[in-house]
């Protein structure tokens, strides 16, 4: 018998922190799945958030620094500007980029950064105990929204593709979801893009990648994954936004 | 060939930035500090750095960060409320044992304060300012050429302890002109191979991580101890001070930056009066020069601290002696200069 399918080179050997039926696990395979192909594992450097990828570089198998909460675009500017050479991709939760580090995702996309942002959607704050994320829907309980999400008091989803989608320093915005095998197949294609991209000198790229929070959504792994399907969608539409 | 220029502090600063390797600068527009990266602006590119105007000043301390991290020598620079704002970053550089260079031409505060020159983020400078056991190196120039030799200095120790380095200057120093002397020779650029520990890419190697983030038991308290050494080998090694008159005088004047020009003016013409006056200039502020206070401590009968501020030096200067000695202090703020009368009539209500 042979061996048809193995771990990525670019993934190390462990088992990771997170929660039963989490997203984060299926994206960081892709990206190192993407990093194997492309042949770039030596020349990456990767950044990982504050939220609970945090400690992304016990499991990824190349060059990783962590950012202060929200930072990861401007940390990702500083080493792509005087290493051209180096493949620069940021890793960000959607508190992350969407509430504290709103400034730097814009401004990063505006000056069109020759860098690749992996966005994380799952709609609420998983590492400091479930509360509303920017990305939280309307009604949504949470830790800090325990009668659901209110837009008058809390404000509406924030749509961060469509925002971007905007700015022509935006070289490619995509929204995937990782919901079934065959969103995950799409997901994997449309990193790869945004790798690609930065190969090729193409410019600043984006995807953001809806996921489930089985713990602080509140559901069992199976339903999580079709509330993304069935409820996130539905706000957060698929597509390539630019 | 040594070239003399007259230029702005700001602009000298620049200038000896590129001179010490610095190719990666990033800043936000703020007041007394604008002509240092407007010079960037002009100078990076002919020396094939990068120089970027940053949305924030948040984001201006995290792109050096990430320069500091792929090896290259990476500045900044702002005024008082900037660098409130950059502490965040400094302390993430100091967690992360990441060389780099922060500017803080001061002004008048708190809050939004005025554009005026004060010396009152002593406190934030040298007591840690951001979150978090640590400390980082304060270099007080008090002349344009002092601002040359300081800043190449801030960036050799900077890799070297693999920690922020501050000058700290104000906006007396960062507008003044006066002529400046500029080694052409001394064009030093950072030697990146000799960093063993950048991430740039794990070939032929194995993969590398920058992080301050410490969470198994014991870890942070562990890697803490190992910062305070550090500060301990910092503080035996790199304290710099100059003293004038240390051997007979009755009253020190202590003093840094700006208001030690203004102090040496007065300690001079009080000792052509025949007046026992000294100066004590403290050129690294952390470390502090304690024990040369201490040894002076010993000789005189009083100190009297000059500050462009309510008092903050002086609580080091009093921290120092093991309040021996009576510590006096003559201090303006908000943007007030103390003139020499000011200090001469100080001296002679103390004698």
């Amino acid at each position: 018998m042979s061996k048809i399918l193995s771990k990525p080179k670019s993934m190390k050997d462990s088992s990771t922190h997170y929660c039963a039926g989490c997203g984060h696990g299926i994206v960081h395979r892709l990206i190192c799945e993407i990093i194997d192909e492309l042949g770039i594992r030596e020349e990456t450097i990767g950044i990982a958030p504050v939220g609970c990828a945090v400690i992304a570089y016990d499991y990824w198998n190349f060059d990783v620094t962590e950012a202060a909460h929200g930072r990861v675009p401007a940390v990702a500017t500083g080493i792509k500007r005087v290493a051209p050479e180096n493949i620069v991709f940021g890793y960000q939760g959607d508190g992350d980029l969407a509430a504290i580090g709103t400034a730097e995702i814009v401004h990063a996309a505006n000056r069109g950064e020759n860098i690749t942002i992996i966005f994380v959607n799952n709609a609420v704050y998983g590492m400091t105990g479930g509360q509303m994320a920017p990305t939280t829907m309307l009604k949504q309980k949470t830790a800090t929204t325990p009668l659901g999400r209110d837009q008058k008091t809390h404000g509406f989803p924030l749509k961060v593709c469509e925002l971007l989608s905007v700015l022509p320093g935006v070289s490619y915005a995509e929204r995937v979801s990782i919901h079934s095998p065959q969103n995950i197949i799409k997901a994997k294609k449309a990193i790869k893009r945004a790798f690609q991209n930065q190969i090729d000198g193409v410019g600043f790229s984006i995807v953001e990648v809806l996921s489930q929070c089985p713990t602080y959504i509140g559901l069992s792994p199976e339903d999580s994954v079709k509330w993304v399907a069935e409820t996130m969608i539905k706000e957060y539409p698929l597509g390539v936004f630019r | 060939m040594a070239k003399k220029v007259l230029m702005c502090g700001n602009e000298v600063l620049a200038e000896a930035a590129i001179m010490a390797g610095c190719r990666f600068y990033a800043g936000y527009p703020i007041t007394p500090q604008n002509e240092l990266p407007a010079y960037m602006s002009r100078r990076m590119p002919e020396v094939g750095g990068v120089f970027i105007q940053s949305e924030s000043e948040i984001s201006a301390i995290n792109m050096v960060f990430g320069a500091s991290l792929r090896g290259t020598r990476a500045m900044t620079s702002s005024s008082s409320p900037g660098i409130s704002l950059k502490q965040e970053g400094i302390s993430y550089l100091a967690g992360c044992e990441l060389p780099g260079v922060i500017v803080n031409v001061m002004r008048g505060g708190p809050g939004l304060g005025n554009i005026a020159p004060s010396q009152s983020d002593y406190f934030q400078a040298t007591k840690g300012g951001g979150h978090g056991d640590y400390h980082q190196i304060v270099l007080a120039p008090a002349s344009l050429q002092e601002i040359v030799e300081l800043t190449m200095l801030s960036f050799d120790l900077a890799d070297k302890y693999r920690t922020p380095v501050m000058i700290l200057g104000d906006g007396i120093l960062g507008q003044m002109m006066e002529p400046v002397e500029l080694e052409d020779s001394v064009e030093r650029t950072a030697d990146s191979e000799k960093k063993s520990w950048i991430l740039d890419g794990c070939k032929g190697r194995e993969p590398r991580k920058i992080r301050s983030l410490l969470l198994e038991d014991g870890s942070l308290e562990t890697f803490n101890r190992k910062l305070q050494k550090k500060y301990t080998e910092i503080k035996d090694k790199e304290v710099r001070c100059e003293i004038l008159y240390g051997d007979d005088s009755d009253i020190m004047v202590v003093a840094y930056g700006t208001t030690s020009r203004i102090s040496r003016n007065a300690v001079e013409k009080l000792r052509s009066k025949g007046k026992k006056i000294g100066l004590v200039r403290p050129i690294s502020l952390w470390p502090f020069p304690e024990k040369e206070l201490r040894r002076i401590a010993e000789k005189v009968k009083s100190f009297l601290v000059v500050e462009m501020s309510c008092g903050q030096m002086i609580e080091d200067v009093r921290l120092s002696i093991d309040c021996k000695k009576p510590v006096h202090f003559y201090g303006r703020s908000g943007g007030g200069v103390p003139t020499e009368d000011e200090i001469i009539k100080e001296v002679e209500k103390i004698v």
